[in-house]
């Protein structure tokens, strides 16, 4: 069993199916939506855990790139950009997985590991620099 | 402990000049005084760099745009749609850190965004992109042209000089919100009922923590100011130094500030950054380090502050604050504050920062490479900083100078 962080992304029309059910009926997957945006006549997006045996996982996302449905696991919807980002810290009290994080206190550099992000949007209004952004 | 003088600002100049100054960042010269001793370190040591970066709403420049052909007074002027003050001489403008873009909506719609001000003006001038000059006169006989519409960089500008009546504060508070909503403030989001605190400062490392009664730091001192070299012009505005002091001199209230200048032109964009407020407005941050000159033992000694000897006020910003009670949660150090996590009345409350130690400690390798590279002499104070000074209030009085409530 193995969990993994995905980001959807739905071309023009193809938002009438309904993969999420397809995903935990056929293929036995564990589905944890953290966010989505999934209008018709537009583009969608949707960020979710998927929990299941590897093959499983592999076989589900098959089934979804058969939909015209592109998977993207290095990419998520809330992104950080390190240029931006001052570390001053601010985000930190804000982000409740500690994906924002300051691994050394000596240095006080902030660090952002996409893996734990839940895609709560909080850092977004409260960076005053503008580093994290979300892409849907 | 002997106070005499060890050294002199020439003969520390003379080593820098030949590349031969021993310098240490105020983090890295608390573990050599231990190491070597004060006295020994005293002799040894020839400057400790300080940093800070953080905002400072008290900032803004001077920018002169020169003569557009026929030639105009400029009396009312618009920078990317930003307000500069244009009540000076023909095409000069003070351009201010806080002013809002025209027809931002600031906190109508609760909590506003405040996306864009006279900071990111100041900060894509200083990054070299380009800025639209929007001016209006009313038209004159030498001045005739009544509006003007241009692009422009900094490379264009006659001058650009940054010119910030209040940065540096000493120490500040520890804003916290102990009411039941949440409030929007200057120190970020504070969640009701303490869930969260914000802290600003860079604590051992900044430069007046590490100069507490201002021997070395004066008007005339000269400083890095966002990779320029700048200077102290004046003490900075609500300059307060009689206030609440540890032991070891070090306030643990705002007290002294500093007015600075320098030229924009010769700065970094990393360390000028537009800073954008939930629910409270636009500010600047600014990257600064300021050397301090070891002269004798005792000014080595004031260096070596740690977090843990640094105290710091933790107020109510839902009541106490506005309202001006004067009332003090408690102190807390930074030692404690930067392990992210405090307690007060008994509550674990995670603890926040707006200001950027990491950043800070860069500046102050950056000051330090520069002073051993012989790029960066120090300055003698032309006169000290007040160190006897409080700070009055407004009162708001009717036209026979009587006390309205």
């Amino acid at each position: 069993m193995s969990t993994k962080k995905l980001m959807l992304y739905f071309p023009k029309s193809e938002t009438e199916k309904p993969i999420v059910y397809h995903l935990v009926k056929d293929y036995n997957l564990v589905i944890n939506i953290f966010r989505a945006k999934v209008t018709p006549e537009e583009y969608g997006y949707l960020v979710l855990d998927v929990t299941g045996a590897d093959e499983d996982i592999r076989r589900g996302m098959e089934f979804v790139k058969t939909l015209n449905v592109q998977v993207d696991e290095s990419h998520k919807g809330v992104r950080w950009d390190e240029q931006i980002c001052t570390g001053c810290g601010n985000c930190i009290v804000h982000c409740p997985t500690q994906a924002l994080h300051i691994p050394d206190r000596t240095t006080m550099k902030v660090v952002f590991d996409s893996d734990l992000c839940v895609e709560c949007l909080s850092c977004i209004s409260n960076c005053p620099y503008g580093a994290c952004s979300s892409i849907f | 402990m002997k106070s005499e003088t060890t050294k002199t600002y020439e003969q520390i100049n003379a080593k820098i000049e030949a590349g031969k100054a021993v310098v240490l960042t105020a983090d890295e010269i608390i573990d050599y005084v231990e190491r070597k001793g004060p006295e020994a370190a005293a002799a040894e040591v020839d400057v400790v760099t300080t940093a800070t970066f953080g905002p400072m709403c008290s900032s803004g420049c001077f920018l002169n745009f020169g003569h557009s052909t026929p030639k105009m007074r400029i009396s009312e002027a618009w920078l990317d749609d930003v307000p500069a003050y244009a009540g000076i001489a023909a095409v000069d403008v003070y351009l201010g850190a806080t002013q809002l873009r025209q027809g931002d909506p600031a906190n109508l719609y609760y909590p506003g965004e405040f996306r864009y001000g006279g900071a990111h003006v100041i900060e894509k001038l200083v990054a070299g992109e380009r800025v639209q000059l929007f001016g209006l006169s009313y038209g004159t006989d030498e001045y005739p042209r009544r509006e003007i519409r241009t692009w422009l960089t900094i490379n264009e500008l006659n001058q650009a000089i940054m010119v910030n009546p209040r940065n540096c504060y000493q120490n500040y508070n520890v804003a916290i919100n102990c009411s039941e909503r949440p409030i929007y403030t200057y120190l970020g989001l504070l969640k009701p009922n303490m869930q969260n605190l914000t802290y600003c400062s860079a604590g051992q490392l900044s430069p007046l923590l590490n100069d507490p009664l201002y021997q070395t730091i004066g008007v005339g001192t000269k400083v890095w100011l966002a990779g320029a070299q700048g200077h102290v012009y004046a003490e900075g505005t609500q300059h307060c130094p009689t206030c609440e002091r540890g032991a070891n001199d070090v306030p643990s209230e705002g007290a002294g500030t500093l007015a600075l200048t320098g030229n924009m032109k010769r700065m970094n964009a990393k360390f000028v950054r537009g800073v954008s407020l939930t629910g409270y407005g636009v500010s600047l941050a600014l990257g600064v380090g300021i050397p301090i000159p070891i002269l004798s033992p005792e000014i080595l000694k004031r260096t070596t502050v740690r977090d843990e000897d640094i105290q710091a006020q933790v107020i109510d910003y839902a009541c106490d604050y506005p309202q001006k009670t004067g009332k003090v949660i408690c102190s807390v150090s930074y030692a404690e504050l930067k392990k992210g996590e405090v307690q007060i009345r008994g509550k674990t409350v995670p603890s926040g920062s707006m200001s950027s130690y990491s950043r800070a400690l860069e500046i102050a390798h950056l000051l330090k490479d520069e002073i051993k590279r012989g790029d960066f002499l120090l300055s003698k104070p032309l006169q000290p900083l007040p160190r006897q000074q409080g700070m009055g209030g407004l009162k708001i009085v009717d036209q026979n100078n009587r006390e309205v409530r």
